[in-house]
C-alpha cells in the first residue's frame, strides 16, 4: 500500500471518527442545558426571556466544541494538507 | 468543492482579487447604508410614521432593550458597536436566502476579521471606562499566577468566536450544496429556511458575546456586580 491510499484512508477514517466521537457530548451537554431551562420555564414562567436569553447564549458556547470537530473533519476532507502534499509529491 | 467563498475569484487584476467574500461584503454594505439612509431621510415624529421608519424604530429599541437588560445601566455607548456587529451577521444571514448570493460570514478571513474588532474593543471600552492602571489589574487577579490564564482565555474567547460563526454558517452553506446535489427538490428549500434560523440566532449569540465581554472588562471587580441580572454573568464566568 503506497502512502497515498494510507493518507487517504486515514484522513477519510479520522473525519468520520472526530465527528462521531467528538459530538457525542456536546450533545449530551446541550440536551441537558435544554432539559434545564424548560423544567425552569415551566416553575417559573414570568422569567422564561432571561432563560432563553441565557440558553442561547449557552448553548452557542456548548455548540462551539462540536464546531470545532465539524471544522477539523472538514479540513481533512477538503484542505487536507498531508493529502496536498502527497498528491503533489506522486504528481511529480 | 471549493472550500468557503474566498476561493472564487470574481475579478483580478494584477495582484488586486474581489472574490466572493469581499463582493457580499460590499452588498451587504450598500444594502444596510442606503436602506437606513432612505428611510432617516425623512424621519418625521408624526404620530403615525412610515412603515419602514417604524422597523428601523423598532430594531433599534429591541437593541437597546436586549444590551439594557444584559446589565447596562446606559446602552448608547455599547449599542454602535454591537447593534453594527449584530445587524451585519444578520443582515448576511438573510441576505442568504437571495440566490447567488454567499453571505461574506461564510468565510473564516470575515469572521476572523469581526472576532479581532472584539478583541480589540474590549480593552478600549475598559480603558475608557476605567483607565490604564484599572484595566491592567484585572489581569493580575485574584494572584499574578492567574496572569497567563487570563492571557490565553482572552486569546481563546477571540477565536472561538471567530470559528464559532464561521462555522455554522459555512457547514449550512456546505450542507446546502450537498442536498441539493441528492434531493433537487423541495428539501433544500426547508433547509434553507433552518439556515436562515441558525444565521439569526449565530448574530444574536455574536452580538451577546461580544456585549458579555466588554461588559465584564468594563465593570469593576466584584465591588458593583448589578444584583438585577446576574444570568449573563453566570455563563461568562464558566467560559
Amino acid at each position: 500500500m503506497g502512502s497515498i491510499e494510507l493518507v487517504g484512508i486515514v484522513s477519510m477514517a479520522v473525519a468520520g471518527l472526530t465527528i462521531a466521537i467528538g459530538t457525542i457530548a456536546p450533545a449530551l451537554g446541550e440536551a441537558r442545558a435544554l432539559d434545564r431551562a424548560l423544567n425552569s420555564m415551566a416553575q417559573q414562567p414570568d422569567m422564561s426571556n432571561t432563560i432563553t436569553r441565557t440558553l442561547f447564549v449557552g448553548l452557542a458556547m456548548v455548540e462551539s466544541t462540536a464546531i470545532y470537530c465539524l471544522v477539523v473533519a472538514l479540513i481533512l476532507i477538503f484542505a487536507n494538507p498531508f493529502w496536498n502534499h502527497v498528491v503533489a509529491a506522486a504528481g511529480g | 468543492m471549493p472550500f468557503g467563498p474566498d476561493s472564487v475569484v470574481l475579478w483580478a487584476w494584477g495582484p488586486v482579487r474581489v472574490n466572493l467574500t469581499l463582493a457580499g461584503t460590499w452588498v451587504l454594505m450598500v444594502v444596510l447604508v442606503t436602506g437606513s439612509w432612505l428611510v432617516t431621510r425623512r424621519i418625521s415624529a408624526d404620530v403615525e410614521p412610515s412603515r419602514w421608519q417604524l422597523l428601523l424604530e423598532l430594531v433599534v429599541e429591541q437593541m437597546r432593550e436586549q444590551v439594557r437588560e444584559a446589565g447596562a445601566k446606559d446602552p448608547d455607548p455599547y449599542l454602535a458597536f454591537v447593534g453594527t456587529l449584530f445587524l451585519f451577521i444578520a443582515g448576511a444571514s438573510v441576505l442568504g436566502i437571495v440566490p447567488g448570493y454567499t453571505p461574506p460570514t461564510a468565510s473564516l478571513s470575515t469572521t476572523a476579521a469581526l472576532a479581532a474588532t472584539v478583541f480589540l474593543a474590549i480593552p478600549a471600552f475598559a480603558v475608557m471606562a476605567r483607565g490604564w492602571r484599572e484595566y491592567l489589574r484585572d489581569y493580575v487577579r485574584p494572584t499574578p499566577l492567574m496572569l497567563p490564564f487570563h492571557v490565553v482565555g482572552e486569546l481563546s474567547r477571540t477565536l472561538a468566536l471567530a470559528v464559532r460563526l464561521f462555522g455554522n454558517i459555512m457547514s449550512g452553506q456546505l450542507i446546502a450544496a450537498i442536498i441539493v446535489s441528492v434531493v433537487p427538490f423541495l428539501f433544500p428549500a426547508v433547509l434553507q429556511g433552518f439556515g436562515l434560523l441558525i444565521g439569526l440566532i449565530q448574530a444574536y449569540v455574536f452580538g451577546m458575546l461580544a456585549l458579555v465581554y466588554v461588559l465584564s472588562a468594563v465593570r469593576t471587580h466584584a465591588a458593583e456586580r448589578p444584583v438585577e441580572p446576574p444570568h449573563v454573568n453566570n455563563v461568562l464566568d464558566t467560559e
